[in-house]
């Protein structure tokens, strides 16, 4: 299953580091940050419940860059 | 460099909350920092030295607390060598030097936060500006669609119309949905799709699309698609990910900055420790102060903003532009692959010709035109092929022709059906043509090979064209010659394709050598290969692609409803004349919106402006980093040199991929 959600970010290598962050949060097949558009894609892994993924990558988000958003 | 200025950063427009509030930290911190300054000089000699460092802490804090906070968390995190980290550590490493030398000179450190920190609120305010900029560009997104119930027009979201739905659309306003006009003459403006700005007139029965904006009258519409499939969602999801697909550009530069930053550092610590440690060795001072300062600038030059901002940005531009000029690209990769262009093959009907047939003459007819015509279009009655559908068109519409062969003025159409109960038993021989009876009379409508087959000798056509031979009762009756129109600007368009750098053009046909050849001929393509099936188009592409230049690019240019297959094995696949067309807007790489020929020269060109500004800023920022790394490894560049360096970088790269976003001198 893939979802969009809008993010918030202030740079480009803040964005790159989000992308990274999400790719490694289980659960995550694979993560795209479109950093123009504000909008990171996420494909997530069969069973995955979405809305409990994307609470993990917020958190691993936050982690690498503090300044960041993920709109839920 | 001043329109651009203007353009993008001071229409109209105010800063974020959180810009605004840098603004004022910054402002705050720097009038601190010179008053301060003059401070120190009138009552340097009165006030002692803990006063002057602890004075000097109020703007360093203001403007720098967030980067110490950040560089503190990135720690706490294991992410150390982000960019808050580095200024953290050059600026505190460049106060502790002031303090233990008693210099008392802690502007330098302010300076260096305050001008990182003007960096990036400029990087902010641009990229926020540019990306509102392009999103304007493509603001066709529609909000509402007018259902009429119960005689009451009412504005529904256009995802809840479900197709089938007669909508209205009032002057003024956007077509929201892909549908059929039930009602109503206007004219619609198509430029924010095509960027074409000659509006397009509609009646009852044409198709539109959404996305176009109805000019004078009012329209009603039969839905044909769900919003979602509609062509207005298409296009926009296509743009909104375009930057998705990363050229070969952006790895590199991606893999640059995870290289860089930790290389610096690693060089910075080396510059710290070993020159002094040498020099000890040698028994001579080690000039710890001096060495550590020169690595605390190393640091400074250590972030590759200017890089990792300024190349996305670039395509964003590049990709925003191009597509309000009708031109959407799919990825920053495929922009990449545009600007390297040499071999572009196309597709002949519909891409350089009309793809409309019209029947332009009748040779050698032994009964009257009138009735040949007539035979022929009950013949054709029930085929699909476009030249069975131009024959019957010729024969409703009234078309007339001389003795002579040449088409006359059209005749009234009355009388002019087609009757099928005059037609019986139709055998269709495939790719050669139909036989069938009519009136009882067995009539034989095809190319020359029908004819061999059935053993009627033949007269061939000195014209350009598809021929269709009739045959009546084994006789032959004469030919129908059937031409295509070469579109207006075809001849242009592959003029400016060569002026922008392309060396070799094909065209790939179907059709009879004959024909494919004068075609070429006429608007200058260099090769033809014709009487291709759809199969030995990939094949043909092949071929190309295996003798193209090394490093050089392989575009195939169609209308898309046939050569999926094609646009898929090119290198990159264009698809023009795509407005409303799934099946193309799948398949291309790149898409031309509307059916222009010259709009592939300028797809080039745009790509080709956008790669010269992505280069220009990897050899620009890459370049004046490395001669501030030499410098200051020298001794000769000090932090404020390094910071100025690096802001300045930044901006002017920033600038520069703006500059992207403009493509009206490339038309």
């Amino acid at each position: 299953m893939k979802k969009s959600y809008k993010i918030e970010v202030d740079c480009a290598n803040c964005a790159s580091k989000m992308e990274d962050a999400a790719k490694k949060t289980p659960g995550v097949k694979d993560a795209v940050v479109n950093f123009m558009a504000l909008k990171m894609n996420v494909e997530f892994e069969e069973g995955a419940d979405p809305k409990a993924v994307m609470k993990d990558v917020l958190k691993n988000c936050k982690k690498v860059e503090d300044d960041c958003e993920i709109y839920l | 460099m001043r329109m651009i200025l203007s353009y993008a950063f001071f229409k109209g427009d105010i800063m974020t909350k959180k810009q605004k509030k840098m603004l004022w930290r910054i402002i705050t911190a720097a009038v601190l920092m010179v008053a301060l300054h003059f401070a120190v000089k009138a009552f340097g000699e009165k006030v002692h030295e803990p006063l002057w460092f602890l004075l000097y802490l109020i703007p360093y804090l203001t403007v720098g607390y967030d980067i110490l906070l950040k560089a503190g968390k990135g720690i706490r995190n294991k992410q150390v060598f982000d960019e808050n980290f580095l200024m953290a550590v050059a600026t505190i490493g460049a106060i502790a030097i002031a303090l233990i030398n008693k210099s008392g000179d802690y502007t330098e450190a302010i300076a260096v936060m305050l001008f990182y920190q003007v960096g990036e609120l400029f990087q902010s305010y641009a990229v926020g500006k540019s990306r509102k900029n392009i999103s304007a560009l493509m603001d066709i997104r529609p909000d509402y669609a007018n259902v009429e119930r119960d005689g009451e027009l009412e504005q529904v979201d256009p995802d809840e119309v479900e197709i089938g739905t007669v909508i209205v659309v009032k002057p003024g306003e956007k077509i929201p949905i892909d549908g059929v006009v039930v009602e109503g003459v206007s004219t619609l403006d198509t430029s924010a799709l095509t960027g074409e700005s000659v509006p397009r007139e509609v009646r009852p029965e044409d198709e539109v699309i959404s996305g176009c904006i109805n000019l004078s009258g009012l329209l009603r519409l039969r839905t044909t698609k769900e919003f979602g499939e509609s062509t207005v969602s298409k296009i926009l999801d296509m743009v909104e990910n375009a930057t998705s697909l990363k050229s070969r550009s952006e790895a590199f530069i991606s893999r640059f900055a995870r290289v860089y930053t930790p290389a610096v550092c690693i060089s910075a610590l080396a510059l710290a420790v070993l020159p002094p440690l040498f020099l000890l060795l040698r028994g001579q001072a080690p000039g710890w102060g001096d060495w550590i300062y020169r690595a605390l600038t190393f640091l400074v030059i250590s972030c590759p903003c200017a890089l990792v901002i300024s190349i996305p940005l670039s395509f964003f531009a590049g990709i925003g532009g191009a597509s309000r000029e009708g031109v959407l690209v799919k990825g920053s990769n495929y922009l990449e692959a545009l600007s390297k262009v040499q071999t572009v093959a196309f597709d002949k009907t519909g891409t350089m010709t009309k793809g409309v047939f019209e029947v332009n003459g009748i040779h050698h007819s032994s009964m009257d035109n009138d009735g040949l015509l007539e035979l022929a279009a009950h013949a054709e009655l029930y085929s699909t092929h476009p030249i069975a559908l131009s024959i019957r068109r010729a024969w409703l519409d009234g078309a007339v022709f001389r003795d002579d062969g040449d088409p006359a003025e059209k005749a009234d159409t009355s009388g002019r059906t087609i009757d099928t109960d005059r037609v019986s038993d139709v055998k269709e021989i495939g790719g050669n043509g139909i036989t069938a009876l009519v009136d009882g009379r067995l009539v034989a409508c095809g190319n020359t090979k029908l004819m061999d087959s059935l053993g009627i000798a033949y007269i061939d056509c000195h014209e350009l064209g598809t021929i269709v031979h009739v045959a009546v009762d084994g006789a032959y009756a004469g030919h129908l010659l059937i031409s295509d129109i070469i579109k207006p600007t075809a001849k242009e368009a592959i003029k400016a394709l060569h002026a922008a750098g392309v060396t070799k053009t094909v065209m790939l046909t179907g059709d009879a050598k004959k024909v494919g050849e004068a075609v070429a001929e006429e608007i200058g393509i260099d090769k033809v290969k014709a009487e291709l099936l759809p199969g030995d188009k990939v094949a043909a592409v092949e071929e190309l692609l295996a003798k193209k230049p090394e490093r050089s690019v392989l575009a195939f240019v169609g209308d898309g409803i046939n050569d999926a297959p094609v646009l898929t094995r090119a290198d990159v696949g264009i698809a023009m004349g795509a407005l409303g067309s799934d099946a193309a807007i799948e398949a291309a790489d790149v898409v031309l919106m509307d059916d222009d020929p010259k709009k592939i020269s300028l797809a080039i060109r745009i790509a080709k402006k956008c790669m010269r500004i992505v280069y220009e800023n990897i050899w620009f920022a890459i370049g004046v980093k490395l001669i501030c790394l030499v410098l200051g490894a020298l001794g000769i560049a000090n932090m404020w040199l390094a910071i100025f360096a690096d802001v300045g970088v930044m901006v002017l790269a920033v600038l520069n991929a703006i500059r992207a976003l403009f493509t009206k001198n490339l038309r």
